[in-house]
């Protein structure tokens, strides 16, 4: 390989890199903020904009790299960059289907699926360090959630006994305020801990085509560009991703937002403290659950959380059969044009992905509409959704069944009218 | 299994996990319900005649209450900005 095309291939690996940086952020915004946009204690803008910015701050934050991408997992002889290349698009190809779907799943085990899965084309199953792999990925993965879901159903009963009697108007202001804080920690430790993963592969690109000495630290504009294309991307928001953990998974009000959100920052900073790393994703989707779980009278869609834990369980084998195809691409051809021709694959695959996402768009203006499990349809937002626990409120009525013969039926059935006229009609029958 | 999991690791974060990740949003309930007080209904007949304050009293806060609130806020807002340095700090892995 000429020099050109040596070039040309660490353009592009840096590029996809910076892709999946933007994927990671855009994926994971709804960690952070799904329940301070579902209890309107942000509005949905100001939401992700605080996100962007605390994750930004986040990657410059710390700059303790982590060099190596899948250490302990994969053997170390078999990264090349064709490898770090496929498993890259592999992730990024994960983390769109998966938002597409409105489904959280964990941004880091999509990468490191997609290394796995190239490692295997590449080197065989002996690549692959399979013990790591269950105790450093699978097992965690199990954990986490359970974890979460103990934590903060604990902290949500706990509040809720404690706020009893307390006037809704005071703890509504008071524990938005805390909402907005504890989900300003998730975000800043998701800008530290994942910013420098898409850091940690510039690095390892460059130094593997020689353009920067082996033990350099790491260039400023690698700091800056992956800070701001995380930033960008959760700037952007995954709309269908936020909405489904704000709005799908449980209803929450602001005192389960703040004990879910206390919970997540709290597991996954002591997580790292301990050494026994959980996926943010895992953590925060965990929380909310077990928000609900601690609150009395909530309901949990669990019919959501289960298609949810079906997403976790194929991100591996998905990203990593995507990977695989990647480096397995490239290999037959070979060269450069295999990266190319893998290079505009993705970028085809990801405009298909937009454009069936405008199909059924999800952005600021709906993404706290009413939940509609059965139908997946959408609902006017006729009634302001007051985001608390509590009796399933009556959504607002599908146009077709107002016609005239349904509505008496309707306002004699006396549920959800909230003027005094289902009674007076009651009366007159 | 053994060797699979730090079952040591993975002990440490369970118990710190629900100490802090369930006592941080009680603390804040306990300081909120401190300052904010209950509604009480009084005992019938207290109402003096006239009365307009409806049915449901609002007591204020006592300097007790208050300084207890200040506490638990204090911690909480203690507890985040030890997040703040842990992460600053680079303790992340």
């Amino acid at each position: 390989m000429g020099p050109v095309t040596e070039m040309l291939l660490l353009v592009l690996v840096v590029v996809t890199a910076l892709a999946f940086d933007f994927t990671n952020g855009f994926h994971d915004t709804g960690n952070a903020m799904a329940t301070s946009i579902a209890t309107r204690a942000l509005r949905p803008k100001a939401a992700v904009l605080l996100s962007a910015v605390l994750n930004m701050a986040g990657a410059f934050l710390s700059l303790a790299v982590a060099a190596t991408i899948a250490k302990g997992l994969v053997d170390a002889g078999a990264i090349s960059l064709e490898v770090v290349f496929a498993g890259l698009v592999g992730g990024i190809v994960w983390n769109l289907i998966t938002w597409l779907y409105g489904l959280p799943s964990s941004s880091s085990h999509a990468l490191v699926g997609g290394v796995i899965g190239s490692v295997l084309a590449a080197a065989g199953t002996a690549g692959v360090i399979w013990s790591g792999v269950l105790s450093k990925v699978l097992l965690p993965a199990l954990l986490a959630p359970v974890i979460a879901i103990g934590v903060a159903a604990l902290g949500t009963w706990l509040v809720a006994r404690l706020t009893r009697g307390v006037s809704q108007d005071v703890t509504t202001r008071g524990f938005r305020w805390g909402q907005v804080g504890s989900a300003s920690l998730v975000s800043l430790a998701h800008g530290t801990n994942d910013a420098q993963k898409s850091m940690g592969i510039i690095l390892l690109a460059l130094i593997t085509a020689g353009a920067v000495p082996a033990d350099s630290g790491v260039p400023f504009w690698v700091i800056f560009s992956c800070a701001f294309f995380m930033a960008l991307g959760t700037y952007l928001g995954g709309w269908r991703i936020i909405r489904t953990l704000g709005k799908g998974l449980v209803e929450i009000d602001s005192r389960q937002g703040m004990a879910a959100e206390t919970s997540s920052a709290a597991v996954i900073l002591l997580s790292s403290h301990f050494g026994f790393s959980l996926s943010t994703t895992h953590v925060a989707t965990g929380s909310i659950l077990g928000s609900g779980v601690g609150m009395p009278g909530a309901k949990v869609r669990w019919g959501v959380a289960g298609r949810m834990l079906a997403a976790w369980g194929l991100t591996l084998p998905a990203a990593g059969i995507v990977g695989a195809v990647c480096f397995w691409i490239q290999h037959v051809i070979g060269g450069f044009l295999g990266t190319f021709l893998v290079f505009a694959l993705l970028v085809g695959t990801s405009f298909a992905i937009w454009l069936a996402s405008r199909r059924q768009p999800v952005d600021h203006s709906n993404v706290n509409e009413e939940w509609d499990e059965e139908k997946g349809s959408r609902l006017r937002a006729s009634v302001a959704t007051t985001g608390e626990a509590g009796e399933p409120q009556v959504g607002p009525v599908v146009e077709e069944r107002l016609a005239p013969s349904m509505s008496p039926a309707i306002s004699a059935s006396g549920t959800g009218v909230p003027d005094g006229t289902a009674s007076e009609k009651g009366e007159q029958r | 299994m053994n060797g699979l999991i730090e079952w040591n690791a993975l002990g440490q974060v369970v118990v710190a996990g629900v100490i802090v990740g369930a006592g941080i949003p009680a603390l804040f309930a306990l300081g909120l319900r401190l300052v904010a007080g209950t509604s009480q209904v009084p005992a019938p007949g207290a109402q003096a005649p006239g009365d307009t304050r409806g049915p449901v009293v609002i007591s204020r806060p006592s300097p007790a209450r208050l300084v207890g609130a200040l506490l638990c806020f204090g911690t909480v807002v203690g507890a985040v900005a030890a997040g703040l340095v842990f992460l600053a700090a680079g303790g992340h892995s």
